[in-house]
């Protein structure tokens, strides 16, 4: 899972109104390469949650760079950019879970995918 | 109108082939969208005709049409055309000489193709058809194996293969800008494929699909029923960056029983990241998730710039969501376990495309598309059917056959506004989404239809609706 993926998903347990971000728990945390597109990364930004982001980084023991604030003019700054494409796309969460902030679920990953299948009573 | 100015522009003939007749308008109008070009047909347009006349619009966009369509296999910058070679002869002389000579001056190197549509003619005719061109005034060199320009004139004999016309219905002739992406159906063949599944989609439809939902370079695309990726190879091929989910673990994952003949159980890489390696296209791959879409996982924003996938119709896949029926209260012990799966039940057609709706209107950007097939049992079809919602604006509806009385069509939304607290009510109160509740029973009736075999699979659908 990687943390572009992470910072778009919510816990979906019944009942839950603060299931975001999910926490991340890692037992094993892998940085592949991925081509730098400073474009993609650009249009990616705005839709983040900030915060998230950095505290998703920092659970995965990723964070080093990664300015606590967004930048301005981020589009221009390609060193952040570069920054911001590592954190995203190219550190993966391999095996671990993903804990409900406010219920307490975990959901498990195994082999860089997550189970986010609820069971029939927390559906 | 203007009809008199407008003869004094370009033309652009475009040579579709002659398959899947529905989807090619809806993929032609996309791409040039795409480009924010209109889609302008000359006089006489006949859309199931494999030949084309567009207006108002530069070589460059018709480059760019060409590559990404797969509906199309060549496009031409139009000289001439009429319905006998002296109308073509007539036509081509008022072709203005200064858009003709910079690929005719003396230096140049050329070729004249024939083609010709539902008929096949002898060599000796088809160089007599070029010899018969010498009113043209080619002052370049032949070339036949690499030349800098090549011409082609078209003969259509018209549509019916049991009844060719001795003479062309018409001929059209010009200078060849592209070709389309028809390759692109054989060198991603799923046949050839890392890690298929029973119900992996045909390339060509894929791309089909990918062109329908105008999905761009850095675009972000979502499968929310993923199965083996075909749709996110397609997507990717494209430039955008694809995700998506299902509820089976063992697809996701790439477990379980191998769909190819002779292979028993399928391999230790077998899944979609390999899938996209396969292509050349790895960095374009984020995730996927084991999920069921009846209870999506995204946060509530605009995410995705294009929604496309091929909901289960519980044929060749069953139809499923987590949750029971009945009322459980006591969890399985260790909850959370890896190997724990939740019951599932079966999941309505009707209401597979009520979720896939909402969430279309809920995650996609603003003008973002969905694309999805729609399954019918056609006897019964009628355009109501269609389901509707107060934010997607219907694009395109496009058929194709299944067998003798099913059919499934190929749907495309455009989303039109944000949906408010009432959109979601108003949606499901709306009297034209009704006429597919009764699809529910669409798996029943694609059986009925055939044989005995269909009182047998109602009652082990019943059963499995437990």
């Amino acid at each position: 899972m990687k943390l572009l993926t992470h910072n778009m998903l919510t816990s979906h347990v019944k009942g839950v109104t603060k299931g975001y971000p999910l926490l991340i728990k890692a037992t094993e945390v892998k940085v592949n390469e991925v081509e730098f597109n400073p474009q993609f990364v650009s249009r990616m930004i705005p839709k983040l949650e900030w915060s998230a982001l950095v505290q998703a980084a920092d659970q995965v023991g990723q964070c080093q760079d990664l300015p606590a604030e967004l930048v301005p003019d981020y589009e221009k700054n390609e060193e952040f950019l570069k920054i911001v494409h590592r954190i995203l796309l190219e550190v993966e969460v391999i095996e671990g879970c993903l804990q409900c902030p406010e219920s307490g679920r975990e959901f498990p990953i195994s082999r860089g995918i997550p189970n986010m299948l609820l069971n029939e009573d927390e559906a | 109108m203007a009809t008199a100015n407008r003869r004094s522009c370009v033309q652009y003939l475009l040579h579709l082939a002659q398959d899947n007749l529905d989807f090619r308008l809806p993929e032609i109008k996309a791409l040039l969208a795409l480009r924010g070009k209109p889609f302008r047909p000359c006089e006489n347009f006949k859309e199931k005709c494999p030949f084309w006349c567009l207006e108002d619009l530069a070589e460059e966009d018709v480059r760019g049409v060409m590559a990404r369509s797969v509906c199309t296999k060549s496009a031409f910058e139009l000289w001439g055309h009429g319905r006998t070679h002296s109308e073509l002869r007539t036509s081509l002389l008022n072709f203005p000489s200064e858009n003709m000579s910079s690929f005719m001056h003396k230096d140049s190197t050329y070729r004249i193709n024939v083609y010709t549509f539902n008929k096949t003619l002898e060599f000796t005719e088809r160089i007599k058809r070029i010899d018969a061109m010498e009113y043209l005034p080619f002052k370049g060199t032949v070339s036949l194996k690499s030349p800098q320009h090549v011409f082609c004139l078209l003969e259509d004999y018209g549509t019916d293969p049991n009844n060719i016309p001795e003479h062309p219905e018409y001929i059209y002739f010009g200078r060849w800008i592209a070709d389309g992406q028809r390759e692109l159906i054989r060198s991603y063949s799923v046949k050839n494929r890392h890690f298929i599944g029973n119900t992996s989609m045909d390339a060509g439809l894929s791309f089909i699909m990918a062109n329908h939902a105008k999905v761009k370079e850095n675009d972000l695309v979502f499968d929310p029923f993923v199965g083996t990726g075909s749709l996110l190879v397609a997507c990717s091929h494209f430039g955008a960056y694809v995700c998506g989910t299902d509820i089976d673990y063992n697809t996701i994952h790439g477990r379980g029983r191998s769909s190819r003949r002779n292979h028993k159980w399928r391999g230790p890489d077998e899944n979609i990241r390999a899938n996209l390696r396969q292509y050349g296209t790895e960095k374009m791959y984020l995730d996927v998730m084991v999920s069921d879409a009846s209870k999506p996982v995204w946060r509530e924003t605009a995410l995705f710039d294009a929604i496309i996938t091929d909901p289960p119709y519980g044929i060749r896949e069953s139809t499923r969501r987590t949750g029971s029926h009945k009322d459980i209260s006591k969890p399985a012990d260790g909850l959370y376990v890896e190997s724990h799966v939740p019951v599932s039940q079966a999941y309505h057609l009707s209401d597979i495309f009520t979720d896939l709706l909402n969430f279309s209107a809920h995650h996609l950007v603003m003008g973002g598309r969905l694309v999805y097939w729609l399954p019918v049992y056609w006897p019964e079809y009628c355009e109501e059917m269609v389901p509707l919602h107060p934010c997607l604006r219907l694009i395109s509806n496009c058929e194709q056959m299944l067998s003798s009385h099913t059919s499934r069509r190929l749907i495309t939304m455009e989303k039109i506004k944000e949906p408010e607290e009432l959109d979601t009510l108003a949606h499901l109160a709306d009297p034209r989404f009704r006429p597919y509740q009764g699809h529910n029973a669409f798996r029943e009736k694609y059986f009925s239809g055939l044989n005995k075999r269909g009182s047998k699979e109602d009652h082990k659908s019943a059963v499995n609706g437990e």
